[in-house]
C-alpha cells in the first residue's frame, strides 16, 4: 500500500517537473505566436481580442519591407558561407593533418572573437569602414559576420579532415594520384558531412546575427534581426512577432537535426 | 623551418589574416581609444566619464550576468542531473525532447518573445491568475533586471545542459551504482559524486555564458528598457547620440576587465583542479 502510494507520488512529480518545464520552454513562444495573429489585444484581456491574418498579409507583400530584408538576410548569410568555406577548408586540412608550428595557438585565435565581449569591437570594426568608404554595406557585414563564423568553421572542419580515413587517401597514392587529385577525390568527400554542417552553423550565426549589423550594417542594410527590433521597438508587435517567427523556422529545424550533420566521430574531436 | 611547416602556415594564413583585420585590429584600435582624448594624447579622462556616469550601470551588470549565469547552471544541473540519474526512460525522453528548444534560438527572438510573455499582461501573469496562483489586481511586469535574467537562462540552459549532460553520460556508472546501493539518494549522488566528477566542463560552460551575454546588446535594449540598464546598451548610446568614442570605448575596456575576471576564475579553478 505504501509503496503504491510513494510511486503515484513520484509519477505525479515527474508529470509536474515536465509541465512546469514545458510552460517555461513553449509559454514564451506561444506569447509570441498569440501576438502574430493579434488584431487587437491590450490590458487587461488575457488573450487578443480580436484575431487578423492581415500583418501576415503585409509582411509577405512581395513588394514589402520584409521580404526586401528576407532577401538581404539570406543573401549575406549565404556570402558569409562561401567566404568562411573558402578559408576554413584550407586552413581546416592544415590544422587537422600537416606539420603546423604553434597549432594550439592558432585554434584559440579563431576562438577569441567569440570570447571577447563584442560590443566594443563592432563599434571600431564599423570606424575602420567608415574610413575605408564601406560602411552600410553589404560586404561589410559578410566580413565581420564571417570574422565571427570562422571559429565554427574552421574547428568543425579541422575536425572533419581529423576524421577521414588516411588509408583510403594513401592507396589512392599508391596507385598514382597527386595530391591534389587525392585530396579532391577522396579526403574532401569524406569531409564533407562535416564541411555541411560547419556551412549550416555559419550561415545560421549569420542570419541570427544583430550587434555586428546595428553598428556596421545601418542605415542601408536591413537585415531580418534589424527589421525584428526596429518593428519591436515601434510598438509594433505583430511584424516583430511574424519576423521572430520567420527566424525561429530554421533555428528549430537545426535543433531537431544537427545530430544528424554531426556524427559522435566529428563531435568528439572539435577543438582538438 | 621546413617546407611542409611553411606551406601549412600559407594554408591557415587567409584564415587568420581575416581574424587580424577584423577582431584585432578593432581590438587594439578601442583600446587605444579608450586611453586617448580625440587628438591631445593619453588621458584617464574617458574613465573618469565612464565612472561618473555609468557606475551604478557597471555593477548592475556584473549583477545581472553573475546572477543569469548562476541561475543558468542550476537549471542545467537539475536537468542533467534527471537525465542521468532517473530511473524512469519514459521521463528522461519526455524531459530530453523539452529543454533543447531555445538551443539556436537568436537572442534577439528571444528578447521579443520575453517582452510580451513577462509583461504586466503576458501569458505567464494570465497563466498564474488562471491558476489561482496571482490575484489579477496585484501582477507586475517583470520587464527589469528580471526580465534579463530569465531571458538569457532561457536561452544559455540548452546549451549548457547539453554540455553537462555529455559529460554525466560519459562518467563511470560503477561508481553511481555503488553510492546509490549505499543508500545516497539521488541528490547526495548528484552533489558528492557526479557534480565533482564534470567540474571542468561546467566551469568552461559558465564561463562561455558569461562572456556571451556580456557580448549581447539586443536583450537589455528590448527586455528593460528604462535604467539601470547594461554597459553594452550604453556604449550603443554614446555612439549613436554624441559619437563619443573615448566614452564608449572606456566602456568596452571595463567589460573585458569584467570578461577577464571570468576567464580567471576558469582558470584558477583548473589550475586547482590540475593540482591535485
Amino acid at each position: 500500500m505504501r509503496a503504491a502510494v510513494v510511486q503515484v507520488a513520484t509519477g505525479a512529480a515527474r508529470i509536474g517537473v515536465i509541465a512546469v518545464m514545458a510552460f517555461a520552454v513553449f509559454g514564451p513562444l506561444a506569447n509570441l505566436a498569440l501576438w502574430a495573429f493579434a488584431e487587437r489585444w491590450y490590458t487587461p484581456h488575457a488573450l487578443p481580442i480580436s484575431w487578423s491574418l492581415r500583418w501576415w498579409e503585409i509582411v509577405f507583400r512581395p513588394t514589402g519591407d520584409a521580404m526586401a530584408s528576407l532577401l538581404t538576410s539570406v543573401w549575406i548569410a549565404l556570402l558569409t558561407v562561401i567566404v568562411a568555406l573558402l578559408l576554413s577548408i584550407p586552413a581546416g586540412y592544415a590544422l587537422a593533418r600537416l606539420k603546423l608550428p604553434f597549432r594550439t595557438l592558432i585554434m584559440v585565435l579563431f576562438l577569441l572573437p567569440q570570447a571577447f565581449p563584442s560590443v566594443s569591437i563592432y563599434i571600431n570594426v564599423a570606424r575602420v569602414f567608415y574610413a575605408l568608404g564601406l560602411a552600410g554595406t553589404i560586404p561589410a557585414v559578410v566580413l565581420v559576420h564571417a570574422t565571427h563564423g570562422l571559429v565554427y568553421s574552421v574547428w568543425i572542419a579541422t575536425a572533419a579532415f581529423a576524421a577521414v580515413d588516411r588509408d583510403t587517401e594513401l592507396a589512392a597514392r599508391d596507385l598514382g594520384a597527386s595530391h591534389f587529385h587525392a585530396f579532391l577525390t577522396i579526403t574532401l568527400p569524406q569531409a564533407a558531412p562535416g564541411i555541411t554542417a560547419s556551412a549550416i552553423f555559419v550561415f545560421l550565426e549569420s542570419l541570427d546575427e544583430f550587434t555586428g549589423t546595428f553598428f556596421v550594417g545601418v542605415p542601408q542594410v536591413t537585415t531580418l534581426p534589424l527589421l525584428l527590433y526596429n518593428a519591436g521597438m515601434g510598438g509594433n508587435y505583430q511584424i516583430a512577432s511574424i519576423t521572430a517567427l520567420i527566424l525561429l523556422v530554421p533555428s528549430i529545424a537545426f535543433m531537431l537535426l544537427v545530430e544528424r550533420f554531426l556524427g559522435a566521430d566529428v563531435l568528439s574531436r572539435i577543438g582538438r | 623551418m621546413s617546407r611542409s611547416s611553411a606551406l601549412a602556415l600559407l594554408f591557415v594564413a587567409p584564415a587568420l589574416a581575416l581574424v587580424a583585420v577584423f577582431f584585432f585590429h578593432p581590438l587594439a584600435l578601442s583600446v587605444i581609444s579608450a586611453f586617448m582624448a580625440e587628438g591631445h594624447g593619453p588621458t584617464f579622462a574617458n574613465f573618469a566619464r565612464a565612472a561618473e556616469l555609468y557606475s551604478g550601470d557597471i555593477i548592475h551588470t556584473i549583477f545581472v550576468v553573475t546572477s543569469a549565469t548562476l541561475l543558468t547552471l542550476v537549471v542545467a544541473i537539475a536537468i542533467s542531473g534527471a537525465l542521468t540519474l532517473s530511473a524512469s526512460p519514459g521521463f528522461v525522453a519526455a524531459l530530453k525532447f523539452v529543454y533543447r528548444w531555445p538551443l539556436f534560438v537568436p537572442f534577439i527572438v528571444a528578447a521579443q518573445c520575453m517582452r510580451t510573455f513577462l509583461a504586466r499582461n503576458g501569458l505567464m501573469n494570465n497563466a498564474f491568475v488562471a491558476l489561482g496562483v496571482f490575484d489579477p489586481m496585484t501582477t507586475s511586469s517583470y520587464l527589469d533586471w528580471r526580465g534579463m535574467v530569465i531571458t538569457f537562462a532561457w536561452k544559455q540552459v540548452p546549451f549548457v545542459t547539453l554540455l553537462i549532460a555529455g559529460a554525466m553520460a560519459s562518467l563511470d556508472r560503477a561508481t553511481i551504482e555503488a553510492g546509490r546501493d549505499l543508500g545516497a539518494s539521488r541528490l547526495r549522488v548528484l552533489v558528492e559524486l557526479v557534480i565533482p566528477q564534470v567540474m571542468p566542463t561546467l566551469l568552461v560552460a559558465a564561463t562561455l555564458s558569461f562572456v556571451l551575454m556580456l557580448s549581447v546588446l539586443s536583450v537589455p535594449m528590448m527586455v528593460a528598457g528604462s535604467q539601470p540598464t547594461l554597459i553594452t546598451v550604453d556604449m550603443a548610446f554614446r555612439i549613436n547620440a554624441y559619437g563619443d568614442y573615448g566614452t564608449a570605448n572606456a566602456l568596452g575596456v571595463i567589460s573585458y576587465l569584467i570578461a577577464s575576471g571570468a576567464a580567471i576564475f576558469y582558470l584558477r579553478h583548473t589550475l586547482k583542479d590540475d593540482g591535485r
